[in-house]
């Protein structure tokens, strides 16, 4: 194992590799769903950055005639505890569907864990202002704070994470993604530096419909981490992405703020850029700064978030990891390398690099025409206003 | 002769379909030791590390995206790349020139020693980074569009242009840039006017009094040469040069 990994990852036998993971997106923003080949061949040219421990992908529009499920991707380390992991589901939840995830022998894909999803709904009276979000971010809490060797990696609608220890082309292979199909998609090849390359360690890291890829470390971790404990969510994955998934779940579906402004409290300007700003500006920015240093993401990262209907790339203040942008009538493609974007979409035009801390955001907008340049020519009345 | 190497007296070209950056680099190594006097390489996607090393005086021209690290450590050749470039393009070049007939990602130029770069279009964060000289060894940098923050950054020797001519995103019009933060030799100089809020604070900015000085003129005409732009009418707008204030701006941060 150990040197058929060192064969995939360094088969130079170089002195040093030079990794450093990957991230790709791709949203259609027409809500068309599409396979995955375009995003798989895309993070399959940046092989390089990643070394074989981790990839994965996030896609939504995933399960249709199961929308109104909660699909849990299940996986069990020991393959013991799905008896009781299922009997724990029945409890909690109505279970409409269960089943084994397909996957397929894959070279390079080396002791994979079981792996389960379900579908469930909730069928617990649940007190006023006590959603059933609330109720299954916490049942996911608790299976995976329990360490029962079953870790809950996927909770949202519609959508699911698929991820592993492997190349992502790999990953893609095992999990016969070439069998889906969705709207967005977000693919990550993996370089673990502080911890471990496991299974439930690969990105995207996952929270209702949450997803987040990162290349980069989050060096606020131990800060976050508490902060978000004290509103109920465990860091149990073992690596610093994590704590991302849950502040954007705390800040956007818990607080009611916009993505835009969650994006602000991951990567607010500094202080001296603040200063410069304009009253009102610069009161909203030193509100969020106080309300929210907790939440302040430190440290290099470059990020791709999914959320029904909308993917967000996001670096931090100064940029210290690579992310480019491109978009061409309702495709919008976010990527570490441009060449990535190139290879996939070959007559692409429109490709800019986004300042640090400066959000791109694509969203669905049903109805919505595009210019060949990416841009939202018109928007039906009854579609939701958006802007990149 | 690899089947894929096509040789038509002295030039030759390769295509890089589906060829890692070892494949490639091989390749192009032998297509320049075997004598080519040009070379084109098609289908170019990322491939890192590409002219890495080289020392012929060889023309390259690279169609598609040439992946980070492209003619690092390069003294040799002139490389035209008809696309954009990624990160760390020219990083710790020695000699020989790169042009790029788009744009280029972030620390371009990192650690530059010699040679020159020209990018037609804008460049990313750290342009300049570390790049330095010696006696009358000099790398220079000249960007058609805009820069983004930390331009020059801990900059140590040769000379950056910035003209900022056809930019759609001004990052040097953000609130803050950063410009020339740490830098301790070397010379930047802007078409254009900048904010001191934008300036680092190891760096100065003057007026540009005479564009023939420095070589600044020279450099502006052979970039607008590759490009096709009117030199005298860039050369016509004021430029700003941005210097050093400072030989040792961290000498005594860690000295008590």
């Amino acid at each position: 194992m150990r040197s058929e990994i060192r064969d995939l990852s360094n088969p130079y036998h170089d002195d040093k590799v030079s990794a450093a993971c990957a991230i790709f997106g791709m949203i259609d923003r027409s809500g068309q769903c599409v396979s995955g080949d375009s995003v798989i061949t895309a993070i399959t040219n940046m092989h390089e950055r990643g070394n074989g421990l981790g990839g994965g992908f996030a896609i939504y529009g995933l399960y249709p005639g199961y929308e109104a499920c909660y699909a849990f991707h299940i996986l069990y380390m020991n393959p013991d505890s799905r008896e009781a992991m299922e009997e724990h589901l029945r409890r909690r939840f109505r279970l409409v569907m269960g089943e084994e995830i397909p996957t397929r022998p894959t070279r390079g894909v080396v002791n994979p864990p079981l792996l389960w999803r379900y579908f469930l709904t909730v069928n617990t009276k649940l007190s006023p202002g006590y959603g059933e979000d609330d109720y299954v971010v916490d049942q996911v809490m608790e299976i995976n704070r329990e360490r029962t060797g079953a870790f809950v990696i996927s909770s949202g609608k519609n959508m699911g994470v698929f991820k592993g220890v492997g190349f992502p082309e790999q990953i893609a292979e095992f999990f016969r993604l070439d069998d889906y199909a969705g709207y967005l998609w977000t693919a990550h090849a993996r370089f673990p530096t502080n911890t471990t390359g496991w299974w439930g360690g690969a990105h995207p890291f996952d929270i209702l419909d949450c997803t987040v890829v990162h290349n980069g470390e989050i060096s606020s971790y131990g800060i976050n981490r508490r902060y978000l404990e004290m509103y109920g969510y465990e860091c149990t994955m073992e690596t610093d992405t994590e704590v991302l998934a849950y502040a954007i779940d705390l800040l956007v579906r818990r607080h009611g703020l916009p993505i835009e402004i969650a994006a602000t409290v991951l990567a607010p300007p500094l202080w001296s850029e603040i200063e410069q700003e304009d009253a009102e500006a610069a009161r909203l920015h030193t509100l969020l700064r106080q309300v929210y240093p907790s939440l302040l993401m430190n440290g290099p990262f470059a990020i791709i978030v999914g959320r029904t209907g909308e993917m967000m790339g996001l670096t931090d203040r100064i940029r210290l990891r690579p992310m480019i942008a491109a978009a061409k009538g309702p495709v919008l493609y976010l990527s570490s390398e441009e060449a990535a974007i190139h290879l996939v979409c070959p007559d692409i035009q429109n490709t800019w690099t986004p300042l640090g801390g400066e959000p791109v955001i694509g969203r669905v907008m049903p109805g919505a025409t595009f210019t060949s340049a990416g841009e939202v020519e018109h928007v039906s009345a009854d579609a939701e206003v958006a802007t990149r | 002769m690899e089947s894929d190497i096509a040789d038509l007296g002295g030039q030759y070209s390769i295509d890089a379909r589906g060829l890692d950056h070892r494949a490639l680099a091989l390749r192009m190594r032998d297509a320049l030791r075997a004598g080519a006097s040009q070379l084109s390489v098609y289908n170019v996607c990322g491939q890192r590390y590409i002219g890495t090393g080289l020392r012929e005086a060889a023309r390259v021209d690279l169609y598609g995206t040439p992946g980070n690290d492209l003619a690092s450590f390069m003294r040799g050749p002139t490389i035209y790349v008809h696309g954009n470039a990624q990160d760390g393009c020219g990083n710790t070049l020695d000699g020989g020139t790169l042009v790029v007939y788009g744009h280029a990602g972030d620390i371009l130029g990192y650690a530059m020693r010699g040679g020159k770069i020209f990018v037609r279009d804008s460049v990313g964060y750290r342009a300049g980074i570390h790049m330095k000289e010696y006696k009358d060894v000099k790398p220079a940098i000249v960007i058609g569009g805009d820069v983004q923050p930390f331009l020059g950054e801990y900059m140590a020797g040769g000379t950056v242009i910035v003209l900022r001519l056809n930019a759609h995103r001004h990052a040097t019009r953000q609130p803050q840039s950063f410009v020339g933060t740490g830098m301790h030799g070397g010379a930047i100089y802007l078409r254009g006017e900048i904010a001191p809020s934008q300036l680092g604070r190891e760096v100065a900015a003057v007026p540009l009094d005479d564009i023939e000085a420095d070589g600044v003129a020279d450099l502006v005409r052979e970039f607008c040469g590759y490009f096709g732009y009117n030199a005298a009418e860039v050369l016509a707008a004021p430029f700003i040069k941005i210097y050093p204030k400072y030989l040792r701006p961290y000498g005594r941060l860690y000295a008590y």
